[in-house]
């Protein structure tokens, strides 16, 4: 598995500068990860814990203190299309709507049309929004928005898609829907992904590996694989062998938790 | 119930009708001042006299002519500082080396009072038109320039990122993100400041002028003729109000995506 690495990150560190007189934040210890093409990772912590800064160089929206991150034997020096990212905050552009906030990285491609019209179609229809393709942003519930916005990276076709906590912000019950919504996508197309979150479930569930990351400064504390069979229903969730790996990660984030607690 | 609670809104209907209802309470003061005699017909004409003098401005003096000429001064001045300070503006917002250039400049050249300029500019560019829509240019420019730059830097961040993790260039960003985000705001940036516009029109043509609203002002002045000079100052307001109005329409209708 190891072998058809994609992505490379090699003793990544980042350390935020002092502001007005307090300490530097130290928020990434230097870390390595390997991933797999294909593969689905989640990386799980509590809040503060860095992930989201590691999320973010990986995506190369922020520059790591030290060390590099490698993509396809390329070193990633700035953000692009290779590395579609979905956000907690909504990012829709709200004066586009549905089909043309899909379009918007063909467009900056220069996609022909006809192409991105299909293309449109497509993810459309995979993220279940027939029919709202003329609406603004504004006009649609948080999950929608997500959706539209997953469908937006993935119509870009990226090499490896970036979620940053992207349904935080939903009730539990859209936040379900939502990951079997992904989870299905991922079981049909075999993205490589890297989905960042604090929920227990959620990283157990979509994932065929757990990355959990211990309280600022963040660094890898435990990496264990999911063997739960694909495809999964959500119904999974109740087996006895997702609450084995609940039960473990629970104990593993638990004792972090405390710590950021106090560190507040 | 309480009429008066914070940030109830009203209907339309009332909105309207206390918009009016002020008009006419402000006329049935000025009417009761003046025709009532408490207030000198020398220092303030009444209502009546006031149209009766607006009417014959109008019909006899060719008063048309003057508005049209302030109208046009105005847009034109209007137009170029726009024209020329809308991208500066959003070059400065967009590019911080380009603000750090010219931000502390342009911050002191807006507190210029272009009114000030009048006799200088007068001396550069004579009595001619030239010389009254380079004030108006002097006014607005600064300012436009200023406003554009601070609302491109307000853009939010996050979609700025989005942008670039869907393939844009630095120069995409420009032109799909940060213009498109801002042209509300700017609309508004060009509404207000049109409006300051208006205030430095009558000031040009109060000197050396041998037309337009700010010139039968002075005029008027010379004559004492208080009527007169009300009804010009009624006209800018009017037209002001009716530019306003327009510019607010025309905003809503292309802006619909940031309305609530």
């Amino acid at each position: 598995m190891r072998t058809d690495a994609i992505l490379r990150i090699e003793q990544v560190s980042r350390i935020f500068p002092a502001v007005s007189g307090r300490q530097p934040v130290r928020a990434l210890e230097p870390t390595d990860l390997t991933i797999a093409r294909n593969d689905f990772i989640t990386i799980l912590g509590p809040s503060g814990c860095g992930k989201s800064t590691l999320l973010r160089i990986v995506a190369g929206l922020d520059t790591p203190t030290s060390g590099r991150v490698v993509l396809d034997n390329r070193a990633v020096t700035g953000p692009g299309p290779d590395r579609g990212m979905v956000f907690q905050s909504y990012t829709l552009f709200p004066w586009l709507n549905v089909a043309d906030n899909i379009a918007f990285g063909l467009r900056e491609r220069g996609v022909s049309e006809t192409i991105i019209h299909e293309t449109v179609a497509e993810y459309v229809a995979k993220v279940g929004l027939r029919g709202f393709e003329n609406h603004l942003p504004k006009q649609l519930s948080g999950g929608m928005q997500q959706r539209t916005a997953i469908a937006r990276a993935l119509a870009n076709n990226p090499e490896i898609l970036l979620l940053d906590e992207p349904f935080g912000a939903l009730d539990n019950q859209t936040r379900g829907l939502m990951q079997e919504l992904l989870l299905g996508i991922w079981e049909r197309e075999r993205k490589t992904v890297i989905f960042v979150t604090h929920d227990i479930e959620e990283a157990i569930f979509m994932a065929s590996r757990v990355i959990v990351m211990t309280a600022r400064p963040g660094r890898i504390k435990a990496d264990i694989a999911v063997d739960l069979p694909h495809p999964r229903h959500y119904t999974v969730k109740t087996s006895p062998e997702f609450s084995t790996l609940k039960a473990r990660l629970t104990e593993e984030i638990r004792a972090e938790a405390v710590l950021a607690a106090e560190a507040h | 119930m309480a009429l008066l609670r914070p940030l109830e809104p009203v209907s339309q209907r009332t909105r309207i009708l206390l918009g009016v209802a002020f008009f006419v309470i402000f006329f049935a003061a000025w009417a009761a001042a003046t025709l009532g005699g408490y207030v000198s017909k020398t220092f303030l004409a009444d209502p009546i006299t006031m149209v009766k003098d607006g009417w014959i401005l109008l019909t006899k003096f060719g008063f048309a002519h003057d508005i049209g000429m302030t109208v046009w001064r105005v847009l034109g001045g209007f137009v170029l500082a726009a024209v020329i300070g809308v991208p500066i503006g959003i070059l400065m917002g967009a590019y911080k080396p380009i603000e750090a250039f010219l931000e502390p400049f342009v911050s002191f050249a807006r507190y210029l009072p272009a009114s000030a300029f009048v006799p200088l500019l007068i001396l550069w560019a004579g009595i001619g038109e030239t010389q009254k829509l380079l004030v108006i240019f002097i006014g607005s420019f600064f300012q436009i320039i200023l406003m554009v730059a601070v609302s491109v830097s307000n853009t939010r961040r996050d979609l700025v990122e989005a942008a670039y993790t869907l393939g844009s260039t630095s120069i995409g960003v420009v032109r799909r993100v940060l213009i498109p985000a801002t042209a509300p705001d700017i609309a508004e940036t060009l509404r207000l400041v049109l409006g300051w516009a208006w205030t430095y029109v009558i000031v040009a043509e109060l000197i050396g002028s041998s037309s337009g609203i700010g010139h039968m002002i002075i005029e008027s002045q010379a004559l004492m003729a208080t009527g007169q000079i009300i009804f010009g100052i009624i006209v800018i307001g009017v037209i002001g109000l009716v530019s306003d109005l327009l510019f607010k329409f025309v905003n809503r209708q292309f802006f619909a995506w940031r309305l609530a």
